[in-house]
């Protein structure tokens, strides 16, 4: 059992946990992710760490209600128990003086990238950071990435905050404006991921990107996790999850990604159907660990 | 031939025994069991285990204990049954075996204690596991384990990995009172035996009572730790004070075939497949969040011909798929699985295509897998395993319309633990070195044992690198001396 100590919705949908795992804590480096089960019935699912307090032996992760078992993540509370938290999985970030970073997020994907541009920006780099979001309300982890950035730039799609369009608009501008650029790290949705890489590639930028594919066991066991990466099979949990963007093969992800969408609409459609007394119900049986 | 001693509770001569036919195993009837995950074997009567155990030789050279992994006296506990005494029978396999209802069920005794039975030689071994299987339920069903009582040493080992290998180091160095804690990766206890082994096989309240005793012992089991990434060996003795350490983490990372169309959907390696059935319990979706592919009247294939394809194919019929085959590009007199698993599997209906072998999946141009395109085999000159060698046969290539298909073909070596432990030395593949006395790795205090050291092998085979692992930390803990 893993204990929350303190849950707060950041954005709609989206919740920032802070989840007592002192020997994930203590090991946590930018880049890593935990695997979640919140009961007993519940499925194992990855989730990028967006940072840790080592003294405390807390992490901190950000969840962005999708499917039933973010939104029954996202009913959690302070005090409530998280039944497996097991980490920290995959290979940490590359972390150097590489010159001028971008750091690019999108979505619930800033949260991730958080970690990683704090520490490039510790190693002595430019960091350039850009936040990516539909619209204005899901802009998360401003203030945070301010803070490790000399640059920060924002897009929304609808133009509802800072400038209209996306995170590709503002990375094309510095790419032609001649900003010289070591190295762009995307976290984010698959589609923006394969922008920037697409972006990049011609300009022979390297790019690394974070993926996050279907995982079960996340210590390579399975390799249900498989991504096609140049050519050759790669597990994402232990040879990832960050990879060269201009590498993967980002239709394999999506079309992988996609295998088990119509269980998933079940799931979440049955959860959504049972109303608000099975819904409490629900969160009654994650917080006694799944015994109903 | 007399082997038969003047002191033995059986009434019956050498001669007499020898005509006792071997009782066979009471079993769900194929066409039944095909549709349930409930165990496919019921387990003897004691009637018929005392039926069984009359048949035993009774011999001066005891050849089954000597070609047993873990060195459980056959001999011995089968003349406790031949006694009536079935409690007594189960406490001797237990001086060597932590898991005889395990062992019981999943050992391919033919390779090991049955496959050098005196018997044997001119009718059917005597049933060995059959018998052990019997002693383990028969005591589980009495509550009748006696807790070994054992001052303590002041020692603490840890332990990686709850698998057959660890179970069985914990379970022996509990018993010599050193203080012991195992680490497991997943949420759940058991390693294979829960993620991998389906429970037509092996129970999983079977596993879980072996846990409960353990526990009763005295053993500590820590869950959601991955050993190498959440903590180090060298953390582990240098921060949390362990005296010796035992890595038996398994085979690790699932092997492909690097054949086109590998990325399909519906293309699983066994371990995803298995894990999804056994551990998540994907099958009872919606009850149970995590999905898998729905296989009722679609056509599934295993290419591989072990015992973890065998699980995989037959969980495929149960899940009910139409048709389902095993692809081997052996014959079946190669095949590694156990000999009652692929009797099993015919009795069901498997359709096993052998000397064939995929050489491309095939797709609706969506993502999604239509069938195999397979090339027959015929056998060549031996290999370095000492088999003959599959060769293609020109212009034999045919496909087979499919919409799931598992990759059963092997593992590689898991590197997290020889990455993350300086000095740890390991073999050209990746395995673990240790030597196969003792099971010491390079590094002082520090054992390994089972897949992880060998490649993949067999419960039994791990549970022997455990017995020995035991020895010899309990030697080093005791003397020091390395």
């Amino acid at each position: 059992m893993f204990n929350i100590v303190h849950a707060e919705f950041i954005a709609p949908g989206i919740k920032k946990f802070t989840i007592e795992a002192p020997r994930i804590a203590r090991k946590q480096k930018p880049g890593q992710f935990v695997i979640l089960r919140i009961y007993a019935q519940g499925e194992r699912i990855p989730i990028t760490i967006a940072g840790s307090d080592p003294q405390n032996g807390t992490i901190t992760i950000v969840v962005q209600s999708a499917g039933k078992t973010t939104n029954l993540l996202n009913s959690l509370n302070s005090g409530d128990p998280i039944l497996d938290v097991v980490g920290p999985l995959g290979k940490p970030s590359e972390i150097a003086h590489f010159g001028t970073v971008v750091v690019v997020g999108g979505g619930v994907g800033t949260a991730m990238a958080y970690p990683t541009a704090a520490a490039l920006k510790q190693a002595g780099n430019r960091v350039i950071s850009m936040i990516g979001a539909r619209t204005k309300e899901l802009v998360i982890f401003e203030s945070e990435l301010r803070a490790v950035s000399d640059v920060l730039m924002i897009t929304t799609d609808d133009g509802s905050y800072a400038d209209k369009g996306f995170v590709t608009d503002k990375l094309r501008q510095l790419i032609q404006n001649g900003v010289p650029i070591n190295l762009v790290l995307a976290i984010g949705p698959v589609v923006m991921m394969k922008a920037v890489a697409d972006l990049t590639r011609s300009e022979r930028i390297r790019t690394v990107v974070s993926l996050n594919p279907i995982m079960i066991d996340g210590t390579g066991m399975c390799g249900g996790c498989r991504v096609l990466v140049d050519g050759k099979s790669q597990f994402a949990c232990v040879d990832g999850p960050e990879f060269d963007g201009h590498e993967v093969n980002f239709e394999v992800l999506t079309q992988r990604n996609s295998m088990y969408r119509s269980a998933e609409q079940r799931s979440m459609d049955e959860f959504q159907h049972r109303g608000e007394t099975q819904s409490v119900e629900d969160r009654d049986c994650v917080i006694a660990g799944g015994v109903k | 031939m007399t082997p038969v001693t003047k002191r033995s509770a059986n009434p019956l001569l050498a001669r007499e025994r020898i005509k006792l036919p071997r009782q066979s195993m009471p079993e769900q009837p194929a066409q039944i069991r095909a549709t349930n995950f409930t165990e496919v074997n019921l387990g003897y009567s004691p009637e018929l285990a005392w039926q069984e155990a009359l048949r035993c030789l009774e011999c001066a050279k005891p050849t089954c204990m000597q070609h047993c992994p873990v060195g459980v006296k056959v001999h011995e506990f089968v003349q406790l049954i031949v006694a009536g005494d079935f409690l007594g029978a189960a406490a001797k396999i237990r001086e060597d075996n932590v898991l005889p209802a395990v062992t019981g069920r999943v050992c391919p005794q033919e390779d090991h204690c049955e496959g050098y039975c005196l018997l044997a030689k001119k009718v059917p071994a005597l049933g060995i596991g059959y018998l052990e299987r019997f002693v383990a339920d028969y005591e589980q069903k009495m509550s009748a384990r006696s807790l070994p009582k054992v001052p303590p040493t002041g020692k603490k080992v840890a332990i990686v990995g709850s698998g057959p290998s660890g179970l069985t180091v914990a379970g022996d160095l509990v018993q010599k009172g050193h203080k012991v804690r195992v680490f497991e990766a997943l949420h759940e206890l058991g390693g294979v035996l829960v993620y991998g082994i389906p429970e037509f096989r092996l129970p999983k309240q079977i596993i879980r009572e072996q846990l409960d005793y353990m526990r009763a012992m005295g053993v500590e089991f820590e869950t959601d730790v991955v050993v190498g990434r959440t903590v180090t060996i060298d953390e582990l003795m240098e921060e949390e004070g362990y005296d010796a350490v035992f890595i038996g983490t398994g085979a690790g990372l699932p092997q492909f075939m690097n054949i086109p169309g590998e990325h399909l959907n519906g293309v699983y390696s066994a371990n995803e497949f298995l894990t999804r059935i056994n551990l998540m319990k994907a099958y009872q979706f919606p009850k149970y969040d995590e999905p898998m592919i729905d296989l009722h009247g679609k056509d599934a294939a295993v290419i591989g011909g072990g015992n973890t394809a065998l699980d995989a194919i037959r969980s495929a019929l149960r899940l009910g798929a139409r048709k389902a085959y095993v692809i081997y590009r052996r014959s079946e007199a190669e095949m590694p699985a156990r000999a009652e698993e692929a009797k099993h599997a015919r009795q069901e209906g498997i359709d096993f295509q052998w000397l064939t072998n995929p050489v491309e999946f095939l797709s609706d141009g969506k993502g999604w897998l239509t069938g195999v395109r397979c090339v027959r085999m015929r056998l060549g000159e031996p290999d370095a395993s000492s088999r003959r060698r599959p060769v293609p046969i020109e212009g034999s290539e045919f496909e087979l319309p499919l919409s799931v298909a598992v990759i059963a073909v092997g593992t590689s070596a898991n590197p997290m633990i020889q990455s993350t432990t300086p000095g740890l030395a390991t073999d050209k593949r990746g395995y673990i070195q240790a030597d196969p006395e003792k099971q010491r790795t390079s590094r002082k205090g520090v054992f390994a044992g089972g897949d992880i050291v060998t490649g993949s092998a067999t419960v039994i085979l791990a549970m022997g690198a455990g017995r020995r692992a035991a020895r010899s930390i309990h030697e080093y803990l005791t003397t020091g001396g390395w």
